[in-house]
């Protein structure tokens, strides 16, 4: 049977090349940084050498640079790290963030801070003037994500951080979803603070970063040791290190390429879809979006039994759907973009990637009119619309 | 996360699809929620279930507990029907995850909703 994984946003494979890069510092250059004797000139050597790669991918300098152990961390070291350093009660977020923002926020709350959630458009996205209207003089935060990890919206972050930095708030995005799929320049974006992870741009997992702009400086939220110029303790992941600076410069070398061709295989997946399957609809943005990022709905069909349906046929896919959050309610993503109960219930997600080609897409488009019909006959929903 | 059984029911749902000139018709649950489960009966002069069918809007679980719980009442006469519980349903599908359970809930609740309706006519 064939098999196509299309959850490139929840994960990716580690390149060949990446795993390559990294062995070398298991079992021979295996020093802890801080040592100062030669094994640890090494590994010291070499984490700074890919601080200074990764730093030069994204427009910064090699001190903004600060690894942890992958984005949920990062999008807390920038959050709690910031309500240490200032006085102020008050952060502004987005209600489609990751759970790593968000449910940093809640627990914030809980903790007597408050959060404004900003609302979304039907296609996901902030309007800045909403970012400059919640701003008010104790505000310490605001973060919002670059590109989301459902729908793939891409946020218009520039807008926004021009009004953060008039006013003097520090500006956090996390760019999770976007380095690796999109150009993202620190500089150019004029954020203060941005979050990455490796493994969704083929690199390992356990290894992250956070962006932090020379002039911004959250505390620390673990305590042990200096490292991290004393923002991030403990004993640097080396060859997790090394791994995202290789998985970065392979990234950035194809973007360009990537880019066209991963989108082109989006729109045929979207178009195959549209004109195989009556009654769908393409949540998100038509083109302020990823370009791996499909994600549509089926009505009348519930996600959890065509996420099923699909992997008996070898197709990796995730949804948006109740049932498989494990909760009762669908995502917050969908709901928040002002989404009916069956349109969020019967949403998919297909998420391409660098070995996604043309015959795969063929194929899940094939399989999936199969799959929907199959679904369709055996809901009441269906069935009493065409009665 | 699911059972053999669980995915054989998904997959091969057993008396799946409406029926004509049904005696009785139940409905639960609500879109909100994310299942809608409908059973339609056949039932003889004796009370007795001779045919029964089932369409279901939902997750895997949904599908195969409608699926298992028509087996069970398959030729049953109403009063037995009446005594299938969640666990009967839950046990005959080799267990559901824990956030699942309320799947077989549902299935018992259509039967229900579908028996009174038989014994409001």
């Amino acid at each position: 049977m064939r098999k196509v994984y299309l959850d490139h946003s929840a994960t990716t494979p580690v390149r060949k090349e990446v795993l390559e890069s990294m062995l070398p510092y298991f079992t021979e250059a295996w020093g802890n940084p801080s040592s100062i004797h030669q094994w640890g000139r090494t590994s010291r050597k070499a984490v700074e050498q890919a601080r200074e790669e990764i730093a030069q991918y994204i427009g910064a300098e090699p001190r903004e640079i600060f690894f942890t152990s992958g984005g949920t961390e990062a999008d807390n070291l920038a959050i709690f790290g910031t309500v240490e350093a200032k006085k102020g009660m008050h952060i502004i977020t987005s209600s489609v963030e990751h759970h790593g923002v968000l449910d940093a926020c809640q627990y914030l709350e809980k903790q007597g801070y408050e959060v404004t959630y900003l609302p979304v458009n039907e296609y996901g996205q902030v309007n800045p003037e909403d970012v400059r209207k919640a701003l008010r003089p104790d505000t310490v935060l605001v973060t919002i994500m670059y590109a989301n990890n459902e729908v793939g919206t891409i946020q218009p972050i520039k807008e926004i951080a021009s009004i953060t930095r008039e006013a003097g708030v520090w500006f956090h995005t996390d760019a999770v979803q976007a380095v690796g799929s999109i150009p993202v320049d620190v500089k150019d974006l004029g954020v203060d603070m941005l979050t990455l992870s490796a493994h969704k741009f083929y690199g390992p997992k356990g290894i992250g970063a956070l962006y932090v702009r020379k002039g911004v400086r959250p505390k620390p939220i673990t305590h042990g040791g200096g490292q991290e110029r004393k923002i991030r303790p403990g004993t640097e992941n080396v060859a997790g290190i090394m791994g995202m600076a290789k998985a970065l410069e392979l990234a950035i070398a194809d973007l360009d390429q990537n880019m066209k061709r991963i989108t082109g295989l989006r729109d045929r997946l979207i178009q195959g879809i549209r004109e195989n399957i009556p009654e769908v609809v393409l949540n998100g943005h038509a083109t302020a979006r990823l370009p791996g990022n499909v994600n549509m709905s089926f009505l009348y069909i519930e996600g959890e039994s065509l996420i099923l349906s699909l992997d008996m046929v070898g197709v990796a896919v995730s949804s948006g759907s109740a049932c498989t959050s494990g909760s009762l309610e669908p995502s917050h993503v969908l709901m928040n973009m002002g989404m009916d109960h069956q349109q969020a219930h019967g949403s998919l997600r297909m998420t391409l990637g660098v070995s996604t080609t043309a015959e795969d897409i063929d194929y899940v488009v094939s399989e999936l009119t199969q799959i929907v019909e199959k679904l369709r006959a055996m809901s009441p929903l269906y069935n009493s619309k065409n009665l | 996360m699911y059972t053999e059984k669980v995915m054989d029911h998904f997959q091969n749902p057993r008396n799946v699809g409406e029926m004509k000139n049904a005696d009785a018709v139940g409905e639960v649950g609500s879109i909100a929620c994310g299942d809608i489960m409908r059973i339609y009966l056949k039932v003889d002069e004796n009370d007795i279930i001779t045919d029964v069918s089932f369409k279901t809007f939902g997750c895997a679980a949904a599908v195969a507990s409608s699926s298992v719980m028509t087996e069970l009442v398959k030729g049953k006469s109403i009063d037995e029907a009446m005594r299938i519980t969640k666990k009967d349903i839950s046990d005959t599908l080799g267990g559901l995850p824990a956030p699942k359970v309320h799947c077989s809930i549902l299935a018992t609740e259509a039967l229900e909703e579908a028996i009174k309706n038989y014994q409001a006519k």
